[in-house]
């Protein structure tokens, strides 16, 4: 017998239950947070986060892990503020080739057989001392684009949701829709039937990262166009939140499912935890560690899900 | 007949291929004509794989050539394989779990693309679906990893047969009833019988050699990497097969004396599905039957069965002898004294701490004793042969005081010579009143048993002891005559 709901639409269910809970949990404490503004300065900061999962979704849909997302990210938001600011054509060629590396580092990963944990650890120092190299102290400006890009005011609903919508709608079509999609999420389920198919895995790796670097340079660009200014030490949190993103979002480290949908979810309920302990009071010494427990609870959530769902197809 | 001969979809002429010191393939030649059904049987180690390998293009061979329609191909791969109309349908799981039908469908047929895939996929596989399981029930999206086994096979079956483009003319299908039940089978035997009258070619390979009598219309025997018997099959018998599959010298030089153990007490036993198993003290107990067959499975119920989740235990009721030495064998950074002292730390360690001395001196103990080709035990493991690895890990398992000790087809890949002292290690550690459970690929290894247990799709359906352990016995009991 067909279970009523896929084990896909189960695997969205969990995060987009849990941001509604967290989401009526800030409104409930909060009511003036239920307005244009309000959604706005709760959620903008979440765009960035999103566009990183959304990378980091990219490589571990290949059964890989990135740990320099977040050094990576910083390295963008200082070429962002400077190069692309006032020499654009050259701040472009530095991205691009930055996007050319991350493909590079999916074909020596692959070509190597090397732990992608090893490489991207190893990146993450080089990525970082570039940013310290262009700006030792906190300063730059974003390009004015940038700026105007993430501080529209459409009308109907605030930007930062309708950005979220459209990054979640294009990696949707990209990963689950397209034919690219498909190869990259197959070889992180079955690497040999992909090989036996007749493709090339190293291809399919290499594009694979060489989105995530793509995706990775936007996050850098939203996140200067909301900070008007950059640091080297910008975005490092980011390695770990967009992993955290990813894996609340109903993506799993191996087997190639993933969940973009889910991923920016994922990155949504990230941001809004930190919202919902300040409205509650909680001391900001005590709110990595909550913000932690309010993880542990969703995945043990998802744990138990699976379990039961699992129960029910022994039977 | 119009005089022209038919020209072979696949031809492999005088192919040898080596891995290490094993030859996987001596030079077979084999042609596949069109419209023709050809029934591949053989046991363990007869290159049924490796030729199958051969000709979907996964392996160039080092010797000899591939030809298709007449002309000689020199570049063969999986792609030119695949663009002559060549599908394999694997014996273990070969589609993506994590994806749809409809995407794996995709993912096997790399003409599909462009906008509008889905479409076209989903019209693919549900059509070929359709004329190969008629009623099967099967929705195309949902993902692979929701289907039970039997629905897997089933979807893998019908992407081999399906037709994106290229038409399929020569389809594998290695054990591909094996997770069917009788109908299903009845129903993709159907169909491979009106696929081969309508022109196509099939290599059928299966232990049920009834199906292979029924549906082939030539069957070749394979053995030690040669073709020894290529007959059409209605020439053949369930008898016939058997026998052609066994070797015709006996290898009974290094059979032991039958010794009777009746008395002796019993140190493990398990229940099953199949029948019990139950080894004595002092006993070499085989484990026979075709790979994957469930053999594996069961040295790990033993072992988890005798030892404990959390703690070891004081005394250790069972030890084990890896068959993969790189995947769960050897510590590839360490050196050979350190990978062969960690099977029994406990007893070499005073308060937590290793004594180095008793280390060493245990070391040199079973250098000399198994005969470890070293120089010196503080080399790296690697630096060893294969078969010297192999010997390390038996020492690793001997050295503890477990009395039991289980194996898990310790051999493969190993030469000749070694294999002979191993021989007489296990034999003298038998008698010293060590049990062993001996699983072995290898007909040879297995006569050396007292008493062996024959496995088929995960239970043991034959219990053979003394005189009864030929492989005559043991070839008939893992391949199963009608279906049942």
């Amino acid at each position: 017998m067909r279970p009523a709901l896929s084990a896909d639409a189960m695997r969205l269910a969990i995060p987009a239950l849990s941001l509604t809970v967290l989401l009526a949990g800030v409104f409930w404490l909060q009511p003036r947070a239920m307005s244009y503004v309000g959604l706005n300065l709760l959620f903008n900061l979440a765009v960035p986060i999103a566009l990183a999962t959304i990378a980091q979704m990219l490589i571990m849909a290949v059964n890989d892990l990135d740990l320099s997302m977040g050094t990576f990210v910083s390295f963008v938001a200082c070429v962002t503020a400077t190069f692309l600011r006032d020499a654009p054509l050259l701040g472009t060629l530095i991205l691009a080739g930055a996007v050319l590396v991350y493909a590079v580092l999916g074909v020596v990963i692959h070509l190597r057989d090397l732990p992608s944990i090893v490489v991207s650890l190893g990146m993450s120092f080089v990525w970082g001392g570039l940013a310290v190299l262009l700006l030792p102290a906190p300063g730059g400006q974003a390009p004015d684009w940038a700026r105007a890009l993430m501080t529209t005011k459409p009308p109907l609903a605030p930007i930062a949701i309708i950005a979220s919508i459209v990054i979640a709608l294009v990696a949707h079509l990209l990963v689950m829709r397209s034919s690219l999609g498909v190869l990259i999420r197959g070889v992180g389920g079955n690497e040999r039937s992909v090989e036996r198919a007749g493709w090339s895995v190293l291809a399919a790796r290499a594009a694979a990262y060489g989105l995530a670097g793509f995706f990775a340079v936007l996050a850098g660009i939203a996140l200067v166009g909301l900070t008007t200014s950059a640091d080297a030490n910008i975005a490092l949190r980011y390695t770990l939140l967009s992993i955290a993103g990813v894996i609340l979002g109903g993506g799993e480290f191996i087997g190639g499912r993933v969940s973009p949908v889910g991923a920016v979810i994922g990155a949504l309920t990230l941001t809004l935890a930190g919202s919902f302990l300040s409205f509650l009071r909680i001391s900001p010494d005590w709110q990595i560690g909550a913000q932690g427990v309010i993880l542990i609870i969703v995945l043990a959530l998802r744990l138990f899900l699976n379990r039961v769902e699992k129960r029910e197809k022994g039977q | 007949m119009t005089g022209e001969k038919l020209k072979a979809i696949v031809e492999v002429a005088d192919a040898k291929v080596c891995f290490g010191a094993v030859k996987a393939l001596d030079g077979v030649t084999l042609a596949i004509l069109p419209g023709e059904c050809l029934g591949l049987v053989g046991h363990n180690g007869a290159g049924k794989s490796t030729i199958v390998s051969v000709i979907n293009g996964g392996l160039t061979p080092h010797q000899g050539n591939i030809s298709g329609d007449g002309e000689v191909l020199t570049r063969y791969g999986i792609n030119s394989a695949r663009a002559r109309g060549v599908r394999c349908v694997f014996q273990e799981l070969s589609l993506c779990p994590n994806l749809t039908v409809v995407e794996n469908t995709r993912m096997m047929h790399r003409h599909l693309g462009g906008f509008g895939w889905r479409k076209r996929a989903k019209e693919v596989i549900e059509r070929s679906l359709d004329a190969v399981f008629p009623g099967h029930g099967i929705a195309s999206d949902r993902s692979v990893g929701e289907l039970s086994i039997t629905e897997r096979q089933m979807v893998e079956i019908a992407t081999a047969f399906s037709h994106a483009g290229v038409a399929p003319r020569l389809v594998i299908l290695d054990e591909p009833t094996s997770s069917l039940d009788a109908s299903l089978a009845e129903q993709m035997l159907t169909y491979v019988r009106r696929f081969i009258a309508a022109g196509g070619s099939v290599i059928f390979i299966s232990h049920i050699l009834n199906e292979i009598l029924t549906t082939a219309s030539r069957i070749v025997v394979m053995k030690d990497g040669r073709i020894v018997a290529d007959r059409p099959a209605g020439d053949w018998t369930e008898r016939g097969l058997v026998e052609a599959m066994g070797s015709v010298v006996k290898g009974e030089a290094h059979r032991r004396a039958v010794r009777d153990l009746a008395a002796a007490p019993v140190v493990v036993e398990q229940g099953g599905s199949g029948m019990p198993f139950r080894a004595r003290r002092g006993e070499l107990v085989g484990f026979a039957g075709l790979a994957g067959h469930g053999q594996t499975r069961m040295l790990m119920k033993l072992h988890a069965a005798q030892s404990s989740d959390w703690l070891p235990r004081r005394d250790p009721a069972v030890t084990f002898v890896a068959g993969d030495r790189h995947l769960n064998g050897v510590f590839e950074l360490w050196s050979i004294l350190k990978n062969l002292s960690i099977g029994s730390l406990g007893d070499l360690a005073t308060r937590g701490m290793i004594n180095a001395a008793a280390e060493a001196e245990r070391g040199a103990e079973w250098k000399r004793r198994i005969d470890i080709r070293t120089q010196d035990l503080a080399n790296r493991i690697l630096s060893l042969s294969g078969g010297n690895q192999q010997k390390v890990l038996f020492a690793r398992a001997l050295s503890t005081r477990a009395p039991v000790v289980l194996m898990d087809d310790p051999m493969r890949g190993v030469d000749v010579g070694t294999k002979q002292e191993v021989y007489e290690i296990v034999r003298q550690q038998a008698l010293g009143g060590r049990t062993f459970v001996w699983y072995s690929t290898e007909m040879e290894e297995v006569c050396l048993c007292d008493r062996v247990y024959v496995f088929r799709e995960g239970a043991i359906v034959a219990e053979l002891a003394g005189d009864a352990v030929s492989e005559e016995n043991i070839l008939a009991a893992s391949f199963r005559g009608a279906a049942a």
